[in-house]
């Protein structure tokens, strides 16, 4: 009970700040947001390898294998094409 | 998982300080690019310092299978085009969500996770997982066009999704009490056709929510593994998209002045109407005693304006027409007009959409401004040239209380003294309703396809520079 209070201390706070953030994001690069935060929710590598990454390859590792390619995806993937569309915007 | 040390705490930390320095670069385009790279070191270190967790052994296997999917992702980042921004978003929210989902049967079969509060979070975690994961799918389906963008329903709808809604709990209260597979996996089943049914019933129009509705359900996604495994960077950066799909969302129904339940429970709009043949859409148009306009009347009207303003719709998008925009936006810039672009919240398919499509076309970012900064610019406006929007110019909105879209904020187009609508046909837009607008004295249709129409009027204008 306690670790799982604890998280949820992080979770609540975590909430406040993303929506003092995002409100103040320019509503032209509302796009790149979205590739963006797809680019950062791929932090669920990060559980895939915790949760798959033991030398054993028992089921949760199978899964967790597939986990990290698909998340592997939304990283690379994600960042690149924000990269590439916040290239494309120019001042006058 | 137990406690971390303390090295892995502070990487986990700067992490986060990282991500949430990405999104704050994000409030202007100046300062967006360097926010990205940040993103990027907070995703190495992240990484990185994972790869160093005692439990983390299996290097080779997970080095074979980040690089698989680090490839595809590459190639999608590099190829799609700006235009299909929209499905690739829909995309990486479903992978997103198929990884929560996995990760979450991962540790159920990891075992560990026997108490009330761990069995909840997995069951959340599967849940939460698996609707982002089949919702996006259908949305990314629905946004390329592969199925129908029009809402799909059938009788009972609602109760079928109550009824799924209750066995999701029964479910849920099953796996608590027993922490056996089979509940587990019904609710994979249920969650999964849960995910499809609701988004296959939301039309084309409405897409700009679900979108981000989707978004902030793979941030939430990423918080229920982050709470099964114990991980705070996890709680934080899905907290961090869950915030942001969410306020997204919000933005959008204000735009659409549509309550996200309502768009939610789907059944909305029309779908893609296909145009008619030439002869008969203007035929049609004329019986109604519509304006209609060529291109050379057009041309000539533009070439002698001070002020004009672009409202660029999803039909700009369909017809790629913008880097014809550019040209026809110089070429009225060398004749000393000043043109500028108005953005509606919800124009296009996503948050965003236009905006993207113009930078594409290297229209100044200074040069696009959104609805409130320009709304009271149109009294003194000489031409207001629409292309492929409908809706969002449609006066409805503003003066017929039985409308669906009455109160939803609009471009006051019909205030500049002359409206130009480049439109396929006098159809309506994806609400379905017809648009006052057409009929008004000051406003001349251009029927066809927008791309076209616009390289006619480039052409137009350059003759009679030469001229």
């Amino acid at each position: 009970m306690q670790e799982f209070l604890s998280h949820l201390t992080v979770f609540v706070l975590a909430c406040f700040v993303g929506w003092q953030v995002i409100w103040k994001v320019t509503p032209a690069l509302h796009t790149p947001l979205m590739s963006v935060s797809n680019a950062i929710s791929g932090i669920i590598l990060v559980g895939a390898m915790i949760a798959g990454g033991e030398a054993l390859l028992d089921l949760p590792g199978k899964l967790g294998m597939v986990a990290i390619a698909f998340a592997a995806i939304n990283v690379v993937g994600g960042f690149w094409v924000t990269q590439r569309m916040l290239g494309m915007f120019r001042k006058r | 998982m137990t406690s971390l040390p303390a090295i892995t705490t502070v990487a986990y930390l700067v992490a986060s300080i990282l991500f949430i320095l990405a999104l704050k670069g994000l409030s202007s385009p100046a300062t967006a690019r360097k926010g990205n790279l940040l993103g990027i070191i907070g995703m190495f270190i992240a990484v990185g310092i994972t790869l160093a967790q005692p439990e983390v052994q299996a290097y080779g296997r997970i080095a074979l299978f980040a690089a698989m999917g680090g490839i595809v992702g590459g190639i999608v980042a590099k190829k799609v085009p700006m235009t299909a921004m929209p499905e690739t978003v829909g995309l990486f929210n479903s992978f997103v969500g198929l990884a929560a989902a996995l990760v979450s049967l991962g540790a159920f079969h990891k075992g560990g996770h026997t108490g009330t509060i761990g069995s909840i979070e997995i069951f959340l975690g599967v849940v939460i997982g698996m609707v982002t994961w089949t919702g996006s799918v259908v949305a990314f389906l629905k946004l390329n066009g592969r199925v129908s963008g029009a809402p799909i329903t059938w009788p009972g709808r609602h109760a079928l999704n109550v009824l799924m809604g209750i066995a999701a709990l029964a479910l849920g209260a099953w796996f608590v009490v027993t922490h056996e597979a089979m509940p587990l996996y019904l609710t994979v089943v249920v969650a999964g056709l849960f995910g499809i049914l609701w988004i296959i019933a939301i039309g084309g129009a409405d897409m700009p929510v679900v979108i981000s509705i989707l978004n902030s359900y793979s941030g939430w996604a990423s918080v229920a593994t982050g709470f099964i495994i114990g991980n705070d960077l996890l709680i934080i950066t899905g907290s961090l998209v869950g915030a942001s799909g969410f306020i997204l969302s919000i933005i959008m129904g204000r735009g659409m002045n549509r309550s996200i339940s309502s768009v939610l429970m789907g059944g909305f709009g029309e779908g893609d109407l296909e145009a008619g043949d030439a002869a008969n859409i203007q035929a049609q148009a004329a019986a109604k005693g519509v304006n209609i306009g060529d291109v050379e009347v057009a041309a000539e009207l533009m070439r002698g304006s001070r002020e004009i303003i672009i409202i660029p719709g999803y039909g700009l998008a369909v017809a790629q027409a913008q880097h014809p925009v550019r040209e026809l936006t110089e070429r009225l810039e060398a004749e000393g007009v000043r043109v500028r672009f108005a953005i509606h919240p919800v124009a296009g398919r996503m948050p965003g959409h236009m905006n993207v499509l113009l930078a594409e076309a290297n229209i100044p970012y200074d040069q696009v401004l959104e609805m409130d900064a320009i709304n009271s610019d149109f009294p003194e406006t000489d031409v207001t040239l629409v292309l492929g929007a409908n809706d969002i110019v449609n006066t409805d909105a503003l003066d017929l209380p039985s409308s669906p879209i009455y109160g939803m904020p609009i471009l006051e187009a019909y205030k500049s003294r002359t409206v130009m609508v480049v439109k396929r046909s006098l159809n309506p837009g994806f609400s379905g309703i017809d648009n006052p607008l057409f009929y008004r004295e000051n406003t001349m249709m251009v029927f066809g396809d927008a791309r076209e129409i616009v390289d006619s009027m480039v052409k137009e204008l350059k003759g009679a520079a030469v001229a």
